[in-house]
């Protein structure tokens, strides 16, 4: 296996996460989860809905820190260091590990305008600098062809599709090292999402990729590894061939063979 | 489908056979019964409720109209009227004249009767202006902070808090410009008059802090979560998101408040009698005594004889603070629309 041989971006240990909504009981959303990211790698994260997906991903740039009432324990190194720890630079490393979330979301801006948010956010005010990065930014989400000549139309003209492929150039024109996608091309049609996939391919290059999904077809085409949660439990992970053809546990067989879920 | 489908007249359940089974109609054994329902006509209170709606909204359209029609009427004289035409016209209301001291005033019980409506106007205008750049951008930082930075108790209080402040009368807010703020101002600005343009239009502020701020906050709290959590994902500070996300997408709300404000400015009347010092004058200094439209129109026009020039001279004036009032809401609305076009997509 090539993938042993990468070394490892995030480190997530003994992480539980709980959620009180509105002066009732805490609910445990993720329990005990123990998980590798290793660098380059696409890793598919899949399990029913409910299971903790999303919520998994959204602790790994403390996105869960703006969901009021939501409690998180346990370590996520990034290159070894706890990002959950007091007084850690969240906006620094919201700049490092990006996120596509599961329904497009441009600003009401010019489709320019929405590529350079992040990086004028940063502080950069060099004009030919940022033209560069929206430019290689919307290159390398394969959006450029499509808006070259309308960058400064309103990004709330561009189809579903292209709003997805938007917001992937959003979040890569900051050049982030890990990129999380939570359910990318579940708003997509079947030509959107091969493209997407055939983009998750090019981009694995530089950057380390977690991607929720909940096709296992999509998770067997893109990912080397891929981790299966079910009921806040991650209940096995491993090279994504294995997962779909032996997997050591029988909730995962019962799961990909579409017994539940 | 027509009315008359199988499903209406339903005696008796149609017995099923049990080598068919039908999931759908299985599991919502109602299903048959509800589209009946749906094909009722609507019940007659439906109707009844209907008319009364368009009664009572037919009601204030026409009670607004009738509003219009005695204030031009009333004011028709000045253009035809031989005996208002001996001591005034509309040309002398706006134009300098050669009387002896300042070429415009507003004097009309002197011997010689002086009706110019500028120094009212400008009275009216500086007020109203200094009540909007004091008071729109303390609404609005204040509903920013609530909205967006204040945690969640320190919300729940403030926001009731500063509403609470629409709910006093003016009249009150009038005495405490009169008794206090006057005195601050006095002893921090040193003008030459104790009741002025300043400390009028501060009082004022008072009145369209709430209003802005109820409007803004509304906008500000209804900008969707994730807008916020897209430019957080960003690697954007708070600060940046509320400046460059939240803000922009809430300006047209905010703009709605601000143009409220000023209407509600324009128009106030019993502040401004209180805390002006009413005198006529022409010039753009806030620390001198001031006198409104509004303050005129409340203060002459019970003592003034019906049908005199003074009379319509104080309709006119009406008029066109009304005209001022419907200026500004059409230019707001114009202003709003844009940022709303502009929002949407090409
Ligand atoms: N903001 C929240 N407040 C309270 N409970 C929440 C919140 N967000 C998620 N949860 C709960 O946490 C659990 C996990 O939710 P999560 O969104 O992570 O699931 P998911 O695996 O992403 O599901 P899906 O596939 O449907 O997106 C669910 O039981 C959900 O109800
Ligand atoms: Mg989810």
């Amino acid at each position: 296996m090539p993938t042993a041989a990468l070394p490892t971006k995030i480190e997530v240990q003994n992480l539980n996460v709980f959620y009180r909504a509105e002066k009732k009981a805490e609910t445990q959303a993720l329990k005990d989860v123990a998980l590798e990211i290793r660098d380059r790698e696409v890793l598919a994260l899949i399990g029913p809905s409910g299971c903790g997906k999303s919520t998994f991903l959204r602790v790994l740039n403390r996105m869960n820190d703006t969901v009021p009432g939501a409690r998180v324990e346990g370590r996520v190194l990034l290159e070894g260091e706890d990002v959950l720890a007091k007084g850690y630079d969240v906006v620094g490393l919201r700049r490092r590990v990006g996120m596509v979330f599961q329904r497009p979301q441009p600003f009401p801006k010019s489709i320019f305008d929405n590529v350079a948010f992040g990086v004028r956010a940063h502080g950069l005010t060099d004009k030919n600098e940022i033209v560069r990065r929206v430019e290689s930014a919307l290159g390398r989400a394969a959006l450029w062809d499509e808006v070259k000549d309308r960058l400064e139309a309103s990004a709330l003209s561009l189809s579903g599709g292209q709003a997805q492929r938007l917001c992937i150039a959003r979040a890569l024109a900051v050049e982030p090292e890990v990129l999380l996608m939570d359910e990318p091309t579940s708003a997509l049609d079947p030509i959107a999402t091969a493209r997407l996939e055939e983009l998750i391919h090019e981009l694995r290059a530089d950057l380390t990729i977690v991607i929720v999904t909940h096709s296992m077809q999509q998770a067997a085409r893109v990912s080397q590894r891929t981790g299966f949660f079910y009921m806040g439990n991650l209940i096995e992970v491993g090279p994504t061939k294995q997962m779909f053809t032996r997997p050591r546990e029988n909730k995962t067989e019962d799961y990909i063979s579409g017994r539940f879920g | 489908m027509s009315a008359t489908s199988p499903s209406r007249n339903r005696p008796a359940p149609v017995p099923v056979p049990e080598s068919e089974p039908e999931p759908d109609r299985e599991h919502t054994p109602t299903g048959a019964f509800r589209t009946v329902e749906w094909r009722r006509s609507p019940p007659a209170w439906h109707r009844v409720a209907e008319i009364a709606i368009k009664v009572t909204a037919l009601t204030a359209i026409v009670a607004i109209a009738l509003i219009f029609v005695f204030i031009a009427l009333e004011s028709l004289p000045l253009f035809t009227s031989k005996l208002v035409h001996q001591e005034v016209t509309f040309a002398k209301m706006w134009l300098r004249q050669a009387w002896d001291g300042p070429g415009w005033a507003w004097q009309p019980t002197s011997g010689v009767p002086k009706f110019s409506i500028l120094p009212l106007l400008i009275g009216s205008l500086k007020i109203t202006v200094v009540s909007v750049a004091v008071g729109a951008p303390l609404g609005i930082l204040a509903a920013i902070f609530t909205s967006q930075i204040a945690p969640r108790w320190l919300r729940e209080i403030l926001k009731p808090t500063i509403e609470l402040l629409a709910g006093i009368p003016s009249v009150v807010i009038g005495v405490f410009a009169l008794l206090v703020m006057a005195t601050w101002f006095q002893r921090a600005f040193g003008f030459e008059h104790r009741l002025n343009a300043l400390v009028a239009g501060c009082a004022l502020s008072l009145t369209i802090i709430p209003l802005v701020f109820t409007l803004a906050e509304d906008a500000l709290s209804s900008v969707p979560k994730s807008f916020a959590d897209a430019s957080l994902a960003l690697g954007a500070t708070r600060m940046y998101t509320i400046v460059n996300v939240i803000v922009p997408a809430a300006l047209p709300g905010i703009a709605a408040g601000v143009v409220l404000g000023f209407g509600r400015a324009i128009g106030e009347t019993m502040i401004v009698v209180m805390a002006s010092g009413n005198a006529a004058l022409v010039n753009w200094s806030l620390g001198t005594s001031t006198r409104t439209i509004t303050a005129t129109i409340a203060q002459e026009m019970a003592e003034v004889v019906h049908g005199s020039p003074h009379y319509v001279v104080l309709f006119v004036l009406g008029a066109t603070l009304l005209l001022f009032a419907f200026a500004t809401n059409l230019v707001a609305q114009r202003i709003v629309d844009r940022f709303r076009r502009k929002r949407g997509g090409t």
